[in-house]
């Protein structure tokens, strides 16, 4: 930026020389000490064997061998790994649908797109709680169920079901979330290319699939990318519908599940806390690297 | 996949006189599709909202009311705000209420205060080190919260500030996103009008108080309100940082309810909807700058 106003500006640095650090200073001061630090002190802590009252010792790489000989760390990586199998098609289609039917500016739609919405806005508690009681064993839906005569179902009591519940819940937070942005992709197709395909005989549903999804691909690399990075970090919603421990046999828990129950408290093992929260970066990033990796292919 | 495929069917008849809904081109839209594309929004609405519904209804069903019913009776026969009354008297909820309050509004004012002047400095100010600061956040921004809760535990145990409110609200006081955000705010600004006022004497804080900080109000909103909407929600840090019942926020305080009184649905439910319901509040009065929000953060995030 060769911009003339702009070495005026570096001149105003002689009369006021801190200023510019001043403006940047709280916001470096809170991200550096309250989230850098912590992630290289993750880092660090991953290599020893600190307690939470016991400052730990170097043991190199003694943490990760252990997790190895974990069946709890295999059981969190499965099912963190199963929720990103189960979640991110859901939440990579069903709003993009959703968007598709609220895109129409028919009379009252704008009620429509706020209602949908409602469970972005409410916490993640909240909605736990009333799907464990909607699931509940004499909850609404087996009252339904029943009354349509399939009889009842224990979502909450077995394991698979547990977590099966748990992503629908997931799913069902976040489809207001993901439509509002396919909506603003959506509003990018050009209606010329709808009408064209249409004056070539093609039907809604062809028109969806040649026209609407190559328009917005590049939203639903986005949105798996998005969705991919935060059911691998799934934590409150198996929570609240399996319990603290898991569910039966704490067969329901989570990676992070499983580094909030190891680190905190007076006992907490935070060098292998912080060690199952590298695998937990590691698996983020891969993640990442791997939808965007994806989509470079299908370009090409 | 419905959606689109039942709207397959051949061309109807246009009807004399049928009614004259247009979409966003002008277009008229055929009444089976409008009839269609209605039935679909109710199926819709009653998966999204009638759970909210249902809680709202069970909260105020008495305590002779069967809840259980198969099949479900979906109004209370005598609503009543007992159950309420009894969250009050099971767990301090009106406190922890209170406690909500106080660090989502404390994050609003940090994050605000905090990314607009950090955002002022990454998108105008010249320093040296200014890609290294726009870099910092960049790189905060990437660090996902949940690997590093621990760490940010023992560091808020060497501060002296877990279990306190304070530690509640520091580490997501100034968002890296949201100085991201404002800075590219401040970044779309035109400068001419800055440059004139810096030709007029105005000195940065000048620059920066009355001329750029007025030009992005919308940007500064979408941060308020999505700090307000984190901090009320957030689980996963206050279920760490604090340990004393008596400093728990609405989203602690609820599972606390949940976890002992697991077996009292009503008593949940009331405790549910008090805490849901001021933000349905602040949705239904700013729905614009959520969704500006979702566009904005998606985006760049």
């Amino acid at each position: 930026m060769a911009n003339p106003a702009m070495s005026r500006v570096t001149r105003v640095r002689r009369h006021l020389p801190t200023s510019p650090w001043l403006f940047a200073a709280p916001g470096l001061l809170i991200t550096g000490v309250f989230v850098l630090y912590p992630f290289v002190s993750t880092l660090v802590n991953s290599l020893t064997d600190r307690r939470t009252l016991i400052p730990g010792h170097f043991v190199g790489l003694a943490n990760f061998r252990e997790l190895l000989h974990d069946d709890m760390f295999w059981t969190g990586l499965r099912n963190s790994s199963l929720y990103v199998v189960g979640v991110v098609p859901a939440l990579v289609i069903l709003p993009l649908l959703l968007a598709l039917l609220v895109q129409k500016n028919i009379p009252g739609i704008t009620f429509f797109r706020s209602a949908f919405y409602t469970p972005v806005v409410a916490s993640i508690v909240v909605v736990g709680l009333i799907w464990v009681w909607l699931l509940d064993e004499r909850g609404l839906v087996n009252s339904l169920l029943e009354a349509v005569g399939i009889g009842r179902v224990g979502f909450l009591s077995d394991q698979w079901l547990l977590l099966l519940s748990a992503m629908a819940v997931t799913v069902w937070k976040g489809l207001g979330y993901y439509m509002i942005i396919y909506l603003a992709a959506l509003a990018n197709v050009p209606r010329e290319l709808h009408e064209a395909a249409a004056v070539d005989g093609a039907g809604p549903v062809r028109r969806f699939l040649t026209v609407t999804v190559p328009a917005v691909r590049s939203t639903m690399v986005l949105v798996a990318a998005l969705s991919s990075v935060a059911a691998f970090k799934v934590f409150s919603e198996v929570y609240l519908m399996a319990g603290p421990s898991g569910g039966p046999a704490g067969e329901d828990t989570t990676l992070v599940m499983l580094v909030q129950r190891t680190g905190t408290g007076l006992t907490g093992r935070v060098g292998y806390a912080s060690a199952l929260s590298v695998v937990v970066f590691v698996v983020t990033v891969a993640l990442m690297l791997l939808v965007l990796r994806t989509d470079r292919r299908e370009e090409s | 996949m419905s959606v689109v495929e039942k709207v397959r069917p051949a061309p109807a008849p246009s009807v004399p006189g049928e009614a004259r809904v247009t979409d966003e081109h002008g277009r008229r839209i055929r009444v089976w599709e409008l009839v269609l594309r209605y039935a679909l929004l109710l199926v819709v609405l009653a998966l999204t909202v009638g759970p909210f519904l249902w809680q709202l209804s069970t909260s105020l069903k008495g305590p002779t009311e069967d809840i259980f019913s198969s099949p479900p009776s979906f109004l209370p026969s005598r609503p009543t705000l007992h159950n309420y009354e009894r969250v009050a008297d099971t767990i301090p909820v009106w406190d922890y209420a209170l406690n909500s309050l106080k660090v989502a509004t404390a994050n609003v004012v940090t994050n605000c205060v905090g990314s607009a002047l950090a955002g002022y400095a990454l998108a105008r100010l010249r320093y040296r080190g200014r890609r290294a600061a726009t870099l910092a956040f960049i790189l905060a921004m990437l660090v996902p919260v949940e690997g590093i809760v621990i760490a940010q535990f023992t560091t808020m145990r060497e501060l002296g500030l877990n279990n306190t409110l304070i530690g509640v609200v520091l580490p997501g006081s100034i968002g890296a996103m949201n100085v991201l955000l404002m800075r590219n705010a401040f970044a779309n600004l035109p400068y001419e009008i800055e440059e004139a006022a810096f030709v007029d004497g105005a000195n940065t804080w000048q620059r920066f108080l009355r001329i750029a900080l007025p030009s992005v109000k919308g940007t500064l909103a979408v941060v308020a309100i999505f700090a307000f909407m984190g901090a009320w929600d957030d689980f996963l840090w206050p279920l760490i940082v604090l340990s004393d019942p008596s400093r728990f926020t609405l989203t602690i305080g609820l599972n606390y309810l949940h976890g002992t009184f697991a077996n009292d649905e009503r008593l949940v439910a009331a405790g549910t909807v008090i805490a849901v319901a001021p933000l349905i509040a602040l949705f239904a009065c700013l729905q614009r700058y959520f969704f500006r929000g979702v566009g904005e953060g998606a985006v760049k995030g």
